[in-house]
């Protein structure tokens, strides 16, 4: 009798399992319904052209007259033209790199300073927030190719080719806003080696181009600086720690996640924007060379660099982030 | 009540019995008073100055981002007789319409800005809700492959444009699923069958649509969530469902709520303010975008924004005698700029309120 009822309810049990495991599996099934335009769309259209965009980048396209075109394998002559042969690229890439590296962390910080101001109580916040943010909105592709646009037309009236390397960034309004010569007073007893100060002095000449380029970021770190409880400032303030203190123990900890994707968001961003030197060289290159694809093969190339120093950032990056809570 | 009579009592008593201790007493206090009053003086301090340094700072950042827009403005005022002049430097002496009316005439400002706002809209309300469905199903469901999808869209992401730009174009100028069309136009032998039609629609080309110069490569990127930036949405929404407690979803099915009746009435109304967003930066990114718009359609399938920049031909002859024209044409070009940047900057002032709102309610965490 008394075996018999177990042996029931663990039916009963077993039964009640089966039917959440059901609803769970029918739950995940509805998932992929949610998914499926993405995974439609990704495999039907976006994998055949990323496959053919690398398999261009071993060929060469000639179109031909009646409507179609065909494709001639090269092998790895498109990578080796873009190494060894052509003169410009290597240069380029390197610059374009470093440029790359050196904008990350001043992008990073002065979204996250700018975004700690903007969330301070004070008034005419709202004003400074909406002119914080209108660069996420109107700077976009459009302004810098009537700026590159203008910058030709004037190079070409003054006759000499005035350099357009720069003007570019949009930096092109030349808000010079400090001198190098101020920030080198300024350095000179401080005993700090003169590549921070030509650093220092190249962010604060580009703060047109970061403040521009940190949008995105500012509102990144906003929405994470709003996520921390306001309780553990409270209880900071009664135990007595100083501002400075509070940021340090609890602002930078608690904001530190953000930091990592605002990191890998500045590459992203800076390696996917039209006005990259590495980008416009290539599609330079695309347009000269009409119907080649060698800037395939070295657009490619420039994406694996870069995906290089993405995983670099968040493997270093991930080490230091502390996380609230971890599922 | 007592005890604090009691209290007041005991003080009156010490003051008034003993004056020694009293005289100890009060300059303790002042001490006390003095001690606090400079900490509350250096604490009021410091607070000024750092209210001066903050405001002055934000002042000047402000400056530096809305100088450009300020030069552009006055720019777009000046006649020609102000650019001769080397006194004017920021206020026109002689302000004119005149750019702007040419501009508005002679570039077909309408057309563009009809054409633009529909592919836009268009756009952007589409992204907006493959963006949440695909934000909402990476989110909250977990079935096997989720995180492989999320990769992917991970992926787009990173991928920039460029790299697949002459794929993309071959892709949809000569538009094949899989040559799965090539295959039943071959086996079928429908080519009598297209050859009649070559002329009536230019998609039907033998033996692939043509889709350049059609809204359709837009619209199957954005369908799928893989357009313009749109890897970056879908992060978001993903976060912001993130941020949603499942108990509300149990809640709906413990009362007989299906899955989609679910997201329809009770999750899509709590999202309003991160769709906003959304659309916010999928209408303004696709408004501003000249890439994607300069190889889908050529200028003479679809007039958009980007093709009113150029000089007006009244300005061009009006410059003809000018020593240096540069500074005036690239105040037109940027004059044209600004008529691009008007209405996206009329619908920011209106939607600014919901773009900070809808981040800080997101709570994205890394």
């Amino acid at each position: 009798m008394n075996s018999e009822a177990k042996v029931k309810t663990t039916q009963v049990q077993t039964k009640k399992r089966r039917k959440s495991k059901s609803l769970d599996k029918k739950k995940a099934k509805m998932g992929w319904i949610f998914v499926l335009p993405f995974v439609l769309v990704f495999l039907l259209v976006y994998v055949p052209i990323l496959i053919d965009s690398i398999n261009y980048s071993f060929h060469e396209i000639v179109i031909l007259p009646g409507g179609g075109f065909d494709l001639d394998f090269v092998g790895w002559d498109n990578y080796s033209y873009a190494l060894f042969e052509n003169p410009d690229f290597v240069q380029t890439l390197t610059t374009g790199i470093q440029q790359l590296v050196f904008d990350i962390p001043a992008i990073v910080i002065f979204s996250l300073f700018m975004a700690i101001l903007l969330n301070q109580k004070m008034s005419g916040r709202t004003f400074f927030r909406a002119v914080f943010f209108v660069p996420v909105i109107l700077s976009t592709g459009i302004i810098s190719s009537i700026e590159q646009q203008n910058n030709a037309m004037v190079s070409d009236l003054m006759g000499d080719g005035m350099a357009l390397e720069d003007m570019d960034e949009g930096a092109s309004q030349g808000v010079e806003v400090i001198s190098a010569m101020d920030v080198q007073a300024l350095f000179a007893n401080m005993k700090v080696g003169t590549e921070l100060v030509d650093y220092v002095v190249s962010i604060v000449n580009n703060i047109y181009g970061i403040i521009n380029r940190s949008g995105v970021q500012m509102l990144i770190f906003l929405a994470g600086l709003q996520s921390i409880s306001p309780a553990i400032y409270e209880s900071c303030t009664v135990e007595g720690a100083t501002a400075w203190e509070t940021f340090w123990k609890i602002t930078f900890p608690m904001i530190s996640p953000m930091i990592l994707v605002n990191a890998v968001y500045t590459v992203i961003d800076a390696f996917t924007s039209s006005t990259n030197s590495v980008m416009t060289f290539i599609s330079n290159v695309a347009a000269e060379t009409n119907g080649d694809v060698r800037s395939s093969a070295m657009s490619w190339m420039y994406f694996l660099i870069v995906m290089l120093i993405i995983s670099v950032v968040s493997a270093v990056m991930s080490a230091y982030v502390f996380y609230q809570r971890r599922d | 009540m007592n005890n604090m009579q009691a209290d007041k009592n005991i003080k009156v008593k010490r003051g008034g019995k003993d004056v020694k201790i009293s005289v100890d007493f009060e300059g303790k206090m002042s001490f006390g008073e003095r001690l606090k009053l400079r900490i509350m003086s250096s604490f009021f301090l410091t607070k000024v100055v750092w209210t001066i340094f903050r405001l002055v700072l934000l002042l000047g950042i402000s400056y530096v981002i809305l100088l450009p827009f300020i030069t552009k403005i006055a720019g777009s005022f000046m006649s020609i007789d102000d650019f001769l002049d080397v006194t004017v430097n920021l206020i026109p002496k002689y302000p004119t319409f005149d750019t702007y009316k040419y501009i508005f005439v002679e570039n077909k400002y309408l057309e563009a800005l009809t054409n633009t706002a529909i592919l836009s809209g268009l756009c952007a309300v589409v992204q907006m809700m493959t963006c949440a469905v695909i934000g909402y199903g990476l989110s909250k469901f977990k079935f096997r492959g989720n995180k492989i999808v999320f990769i992917c869209v991970i992926l787009t992401m990173i991928i920039p444009h460029q790299t697949l730009q002459t794929s993309m174009f071959m892709k949809f100028r000569y538009f094949d699923i899989y040559g799965i069309y090539e295959f039943i136009y071959e086996t079928f032998g429908l080519e009598a069958l297209y050859v009649k039609n070559v002329a009536a629609t230019k998609i039907w080309q033998y033996p692939y649509f043509n889709l350049i110069n059609t809204y359709w490569p837009l619209a199957i990127l954005s369908i799928g969530g893989l357009a313009f930036k749109n890897g970056l949405y879908i992060f978001m929404m993903r976060q912001f469902y993130k941020g949603v407690p499942d108990e509300l979803e149990e809640a709906a099915y413990v009362d007989g709520s299906g899955v989609l009746r679910t997201f329809v009435q009770i999750i899509l109304p709590l999202s309003v303010p991160m769709m906003i967003t959304i659309f916010l930066f999928a209408f303004s990114w696709q408004w501003t975008d000249s890439f994607y718009t300069n190889f889908f359609f050529t200028q003479e399938g679809m007039y958009l924004m980007p093709d009113i920049v150029k000089i007006p031909q009244t300005l061009n002859k009006a410059a003809a005698t000018m020593v240096n024209s540069g500074e005036y044409f690239s105040a037109i070009n940027n004059t044209c700029g600004l008529m691009i940047l008007l209405p996206l900057l009329i619908m920011y002032c209106f939607c600014q309120k919901y773009l900070v709102q809808g981040i800080e309610r997101s709570g994205i965490v890394g």
